[in-house]
């Protein structure tokens, strides 16, 4: 899959992070990531997973070190990143169609036709389209997220960022929405960042699980995922992916203890 | 699919109001019999203050339009410069700081005692009349739209800056529509205030020119010719204006916010 001479669509070169005077959050990260990788980052809470996606995205700046987003700085990349949140920020007062539109509206440059196409686009991808005019609060919490997803999409981005995306979802939904994020990528080739808890889903969706310690935030271990894509209920049931899950469980599990 | 009981308590839900209201009025004329002759011009039967509601009519009118000028100007003026103080405001708490202990000052200095001094400086009617109302409902407008224009959530902002919006995109696309529950929050308590204030001004600053007096104007002359029933009917009047208010501001939020905001969903989830 991957070519011998292209560069990293994304990397870390030595990169702390400190906020203020306060702790070092994030301490000599150092990773690359390939086109159309899909990287999940796991580990015990304040590890500084969403910290990175933060930094990444350019919303705020390394202390030291270097990032380099598509052989520029963060901010310079700033049309060729998404971001989907842990909860779906949408706007309550827009409807769907409206919010999707958002980023296209703030970049500006893209004209109404032009906009409500790739609205109409982005809702069939989440399979939303019957939904378009419909409020936020009069969606459940699964189909607020995938507003959120089109939303992301709409920008055509080459890397999408997601902060524990569904984490607040009950665990079919979860599935399901793995699954369909999954089928998206394969017809847009983006590459994922992907901040999740669940040592489950993170096998599921990656190729890469970067595991990481805390206090400060390090770089503790890193897996390959060599599962075929697309990936389905089956492949939750085969048994690579259960012995992945164990030994990911175990990385963390030890992770948890040099805590303590 | 209604259970029997539940247009039984439909009616039950239009008729005791209704009874409540006739027991009133009964209650009010028992007691107007129960006074002696020389007090019952104290409390006038309905009756009587019906037929002074329609004798005075055209007095109460004309009171009435010109109180209400006067509230919609002040309540107009405290609505469009409270909102943009807020926002002023919104920008930093050091610009807070510096404004609220002065704003603090001019609430809590009672309107009577301001009454004379406006007097003095801009003459009585409706120009006093709508400083009065102004400075009864800006304060609470101004500090409910600032607290929702501080309250943006935050990932909304993250959002936003992401996305590499403008500083004017982020006040008026983002934290203005976010802020639009406690702007109309602060426009009901104005909405509330406003045709009490234009009264309370023009008790003590209205204007005695015939014909340009409001309901407090009218109120003096009432009292001061013992004209009971008439004084009824002119709380009546007032009452009924101040409903108009609150209906109108009640109206707007509606319009603004009834498609997507809590404050008006139904038992849906």
């Amino acid at each position: 899959m991957s070519q011998v001479a292209a560069p990293p669509i994304v990397e870390l070169k030595d990169v702390d992070k400190r906020f203020g005077d306060g702790p070092l959050i994030l301490d000599k990260m150092s990773f690359a990531a390939e086109r159309g990788d899909f990287i999940t980052l796991i580990g015990p809470s304040g590890c500084g997973k969403s910290t990175i996606l933060r930094l990444i995205s350019g919303l705020i700046p390394v202390s030291e070190g270097r990032i380099v987003v598509d052989g520029t700085d963060p901010s310079g990349a700033v049309e060729r990143l998404a971001f989907v949140f842990q909860e779906p920020t949408l706007l309550p007062w827009l409807n769907v169609s409206r919010n999707v539109e958002v980023p296209l509206r703030l970049h500006g440059g893209v004209d109404a036709a032009k906009r409500s196409e790739i609205v109409r686009q982005s809702l069939a991808l989440v399979r939303l389209a019957d939904r378009a005019d419909y409020y936020p609060r009069q969606l459940s919490g699964g189909q607020k997220m995938r507003v959120s997803i089109a939303r992301a999409l709409s920008v055509s981005p080459r890397i999408l960022l997601l902060d524990e995306p569904f984490g607040a979802l009950d665990e079919m939904t979860r599935n399901h929405l793995n699954e369909e994020l999954l089928a998206i990528r394969q017809q847009l080739a983006w590459t994922a960042f992907f901040v999740t808890h669940s040592v489950s889903e993170a096998v599921f969706m990656s190729n890469r699980i970067l595991v990481m310690s805390a206090n400060p935030g390090r770089l503790h271990d890193e897996l390959r995922v060599d599962l075929p894509y697309p990936r389905t209920e089956e492949t939750r049931e085969s048994e690579p992916y259960q012995k992945l899950v164990g030994e990911v469980s175990r990385i963390l599990r030890s992770v948890e203890e040099l805590k303590s | 699919m209604r259970a029997p009981g539940a247009r039984l308590r439909r009616i039950a839900g239009l008729l005791l109001p209704l009874a409540t209201g006739v027991g009133m009025i009964l209650a009010w004329y028992a007691i107007n019999f129960g006074m002696s002759s020389e007090q019952r011009f104290l409390l006038p039967a309905p009756d009587e203050v019906t037929r002074a509601f329609v004798q005075e009519g055209p007095a109460l009118w004309g009171a009435a339009l010109n109180t209400g000028g006067g509230a919609l100007l002040g309540f107009g003026a405290a609505v469009a410069l409270s909102f943009a103080l807020a926002l002023i405001l919104s920008v930093s708490p050091l610009i807070r700081a510096s404004f609220y202990p002065y704003l603090m000052i001019l609430q809590m200095t009672p309107i009577i005692v301001m009454a004379p001094i406006l007097l003095l400086w801009v003459g009585p009617g409706l120009r006093s009349v709508t400083i009065i109302t102004f400075l009864i409902c800006f304060f609470p407008m101004v500090v409910n739209t600032t607290q929702g224009l501080i309250s943006t959530d935050r990932n909304l902002v993250d959002f936003f800056r992401m996305c590499k919006a403008a500083k004017w995109q982020e006040i008026f696309l983002l934290r203005v529509p976010a802020a639009l529950p406690y702007f109309f929050t602060g426009l009901r308590i104005g909405g509330t205030l406003a045709p009490i204030g234009a009264i309370v001004g023009d008790f003590y600053a209205g204007n005695s020119a015939g014909g340009q007096g409001g309901l407090g104007f009218l109120a003096i002359i009432y009292s001061s010719r013992f004209q009971m029933g008439a004084l009824f009917a002119t709380a009546a009047v007032s009452c009924a204006l101040g409903f108009i208010f609150v209906a109108g501001v009640i109206a707007l939020s509606w319009l603004a916010l009834h498609k997507w905001h809590d404050s008006f969903s139904h038992t849906e989830n």
